[in-house]
């Protein structure tokens, strides 16, 4: 708790930074992931949930995920319409290379990612932006074409400065290899497929950050990374759980994420359009053998697609299914029958994911014992993706931050069989309801309310068997001070890991 | 001499084509999408417009003959392209990295021909004795097994047991600047590793070729003059089985550039191996196809070079291109 309100006050720029900062000056984290961004600009994917550490968004978010202020002066306002988003700026802060920020900065930032020409993979995420403005210096206005709730949430995309890269083609700037931020640190260097050298911004806005510098080793490989953890050279590594375990000195971390897994079911298949078998299904798994087996304990059970650590979260539980009354009949083998059809479906899953693959077998032998036949097939994504409609699938999904990030185009009866959006093909009015209520109403309790009901009808319905979440293991160097896990999304790299705030992190 | 090169560049030009258009054949018979590996996770959440966005700025959907020759255009004027797995400029990358591959390539392929000459003429001269019976049981051991296997075994060993040599990196993962003896530290065992890995092949060959040259006329002659062993054994069995020697180290480059595409990632090192395996998975093609001409010409050059070593070692050899 000490730990987290210390946090909170260096983002929000009230701490006093040499009272922190004195004591470890000329002290260097090291800390070493597999995932190496391939640019470092935000415009085109870097760090857009936050915690990018180079740059800042508009707002930002605490150890528990709360939106706080960051380059706004305070939580932008939204109109009474909900369409129309202002925000003033925090005055005084300036980008590494010294220019002043200002709302010309967070309006190229914006207007660059809804640019065609940029090759930028967040537009889909802004799909509701109709354009910003800047009617002063200090003021950002954000016209919406249609009310959307969290659209703050959305704001925490880093803002670059517009005068690095006006005039040029954002794509192959070399601003994307050695980019300016207003954020703790600025790069020295960065050598793809080696590390990421990061000094101190001794300026920053939130404080003087309580270390001198971080270094990001990429190694790309598990067992390559956990043998050089070993060999002492991090003091903080993302492991694989079954790697993850703790050598003397270190310590184990599990971060609970809302990173779920579970099994799609199409609606058009005779056996797994029937509501019967899936609900038999999502009752037959055996949700902490998993945990326990599959994931060597680094998980949660998962009943559906809102975390239990999120705000919306309601808990579902499956019920118990009589299929002998459903009209699916026990036949000699042990396999289920209902006129002529036999229970049984295929179960795709990508053959390089040994996770899903292990998820796969294990729903393929507690199905069995609901005398359903579960036949698992290991396929590359391209030959997945043109049978998603008809046969199951192992996904994985799952945002922390809110519930209509993932959920609105994933079960939305209007996404239907478009691609990964809601490849079975599952219909349902309420839910759509719920789904279209949570966005159009800025009202939290009215969204709690609209996403409870949303997860009630999931449950009922089950269009998918949610199996788990994954919990992300770190080891980390005891004598680190500082470390404060927060829930984490799916992507978690050099942005949005255990050390999104190593700004403030110290030795012991 | 300047006739055969001459003549050498001239084949190699259309060797080069068909190897680019190969390239290119290949990316188009593949089925993964570069925008979607591109945009890795976000791909699941984005929208088909947004990605079709994104292939029509690459101009990737256009037909094939209108990609290879901008492609073959823009190589003329010095360009290579675009990397999308990198976002860089495919030169830039390559700038970046082949240095490094090439210090590894270039140190063990030292280490492996003076230790293999040695080690394989010693066991040659001593056959059947402990050392030659030895050596051989060692080389096909290394032979069957996987260069990353070797490689994890090392750090294992040398790295977390004995604590003698990092475990991977260019440099110390700490440093500020890239010194001499840094570098050196951490080359010593991926290079150890990728000479031990690819060993076998030329210690075998050359301990065989010794071992029959020595049954020859010229050295039985040299013997029966009175010769001392060691003159017979390096200045007469030895020359004579250089010769195919030469050919087997040309024609063996290709494998020692797919070793280091293992070692590299194992090591760590940011080397063009790891990047073309990056280059792969992302369907990166303009990455890949700059990639492979490289290595193309860079093996019709050792070929090259093989060839003229031959004619100077050999006054009866006589190419004509």
């Amino acid at each position: 708790m000490g730990t987290a309100a210390a946090v909170l006050l260096a983002l929000t720029a009230c701490s006093n930074p040499d009272a922190t900062g004195s004591t470890s000056a000329g002290n260097t984290f090291v800390v070493a992931t597999s995932g190496e961004p391939d640019t470092l600009n935000p415009v085109l994917g870097y760090g857009t949930d936050g915690a990018a550490l180079i740059f800042d968004g508009l707002v930002a978010r605490d150890a528990s995920n709360t939106l706080i202020p960051a380059l706004a002066a305070e939580l932008p306002a939204v109109s009474g319409d909900g369409r129309t988003i202002t925000a003033k700026l925090r005055s005084g802060v300036t980008f590494h290379d010294g220019t002043p920020l200002t709302a010309g900065d967070v309006v190229f930032t914006y207007t660059s990612v809804l640019d065609p020409k940029v090759d930028s993979t967040l537009r889909s995420d802004l799909d509701m932006l109709a354009g910003v403005t800047a009617p002063d210096p200090s003021t950002v206005v954000f016209a919406l074409k249609y009310a959307y709730a969290p659209f703050l949430q959305r704001l925490t995309l880093g803002i670059v400065p517009a005068g690095a890269l006006e005039g040029q083609d954002v794509n192959k700037a070399g601003f994307n290899q050695k980019p300016v931020g207003t954020g703790p640190y600025r790069v020295t260097s960065w050598t793809p497929g080696d590390r990421l050298v990061l000094a101190a911004n001794d300026t920053y806005w939130g404080g003087k950050p309580a270390n001198s510098g971080v270094i990001v080793a990429f190694v790309a490989d598990d067992n390559v990374r956990a043998q050089r953890a070993r060999a002492g050279e991090f003091d903080a590594v993302e492991l694989a759980p079954k790697l993850a375990t703790a050598f003397s000195g270190f310590t184990v971390h599990r971060v609970p994420t809302a990173d779920y897994r579970g099994v799609m079911l199409p609606m058009g298949d005779p056996v797994t359009g029937d509501v019967a078998i899936r609900k038999a299904l999502d009752a037959a798994v055996d949700r902490q053998a998993m945990v326990t087996g599959v994931l060597a304990g680094a998980g949660d059970p998962a009943y559906g697609p809102v975390p239990p650590t999120s705000a919306f979260y309601t808990a579902t539980e499956p019920a118990p299914v009589n299929l002998d009354e459903a009209g699916w009949v026990a036949g000699g083998d042990g396999i289920r029958a209902k006129n002529g059809q036999r229970a049984e479906f295929s179960l795709m899953y990508p053959a390089t994911d040994s996770l899903r693959k292990e998820l796969a077998l294990a729903v393929t032998a507690d199905a069995r014992k609901a005398g359903i036949e579960v036949k698992p097939e290991g396929l590359t994504w391209d030959a997945i993706e043109p049978r998603m409609g008809d046969d199951a699938l192992i996904m994985g999904w799952g945002t922390p931050y809110d519930p209509d990030f993932v959920s609105y185009k994933l079960f939305g009866g209007q996404f239907a069989g478009q691609g990964f959006f809601n490849p079975g093909s599952y219909r349902s009015e309420i839910v759509d309801k719920a789904l279209q209520d949570g966005r159009d109403n800025a009202d939290t309790e009215r969204r709690k309310a609209a996403y409870a009901t949303f997860q009630q009808q999931l449950a009922a319905d089950a269009p998918w068997v949610f199996l788990t979440y994954l919990q992300h293991t770190y080891v980390v160097r005891d004598d680190v001070a500082g470390v404060t896990p927060r829930v984490e999304a799916h992507e978690h790299d050099v942005a949005n890991s255990l050390w999104w705030n190593i700004h403030t992190w110290t030795r012991k | 001499m300047i006739r055969v090169i001459l003549r050498r560049l001239a084949f190699a030009l259309p060797v080069l084509m068909a190897t680019s258009i190969g390239m290119f054949l290949l990316g188009a018979a593949s089925p993964m999408d570069p925008a979607r590996q591109y945009a890795g996770a976000a791909a699941f959440t984005m929208s088909e417009e947004n990605l079709h966005q994104i292939r029509d700025n690459w101009g990737v959907d256009d037909p094939l003959h209108e990609q290879y020759l901008r492609w073959a255009g823009n190589l003329l004027q010095g360009d290579l392209g675009w990397s999308t797995s990198r976002h860089q400029a495919v030169g830039e990358v390559i700038a970046g990295r082949a240095g490094w591959t090439l210090l590894l390539i270039g140190l063990t392929l030292v280490v492996v021909l003076i230790g293999s000459l040695v080690a394989g003429t010693i066991a040659a001269y001593r056959r059947g004795g402990l050392l030659d019976r030895g050596v051989r049981a060692a080389a096909y051991a290394v032979q069957s097994m996987p260069s990353f296997w070797l490689a994890l075994a090392a750090i294992a060993v040398f790295s977390l047991g004995l604590g003698w040599f990092p475990a991977g990196g260019l440099t110390d993962v700490r440093a500020t600047s890239v010194t001499f003896a840094d570098v050196a530290h951490h080359l010593v065992l991926p290079v150890t590793v990728l000479a031990i890995s690819q060993a076998p092949w030329f210690l075998l060959f050359v301990r065989d070729s010794v071992a029959e040259s020595l049954r020859e006329d010229h050295v039985l002659a040299a013997r029966a003059r009175g010769l001392a062993g060691r003159t017979v054994l390096f200045g007469h069995a030895l020359r004579t089985a250089l010769l195919p020697f030469l050919t087997l180290v040309g024609t063996h480059l290709p494998e020692l550039v797919g070793g280091s595409v293992l070692v590299e990632t194992v090591f760590s090192l940011p080397g063009l191996g790891a990047v073309s395996v990056h280059a792969a998975l992302g369907s990166d093609f303009p990455l890949l196809a700059a990639i492979t001409l490289i290595t193309t010409a860079v093996v019709l050059t050792a070929n090259l070079f093989t060839d003229l070593a031959y004619t100077a070692a050999d006054p009866r050899v006589r190419i004509d291109g």
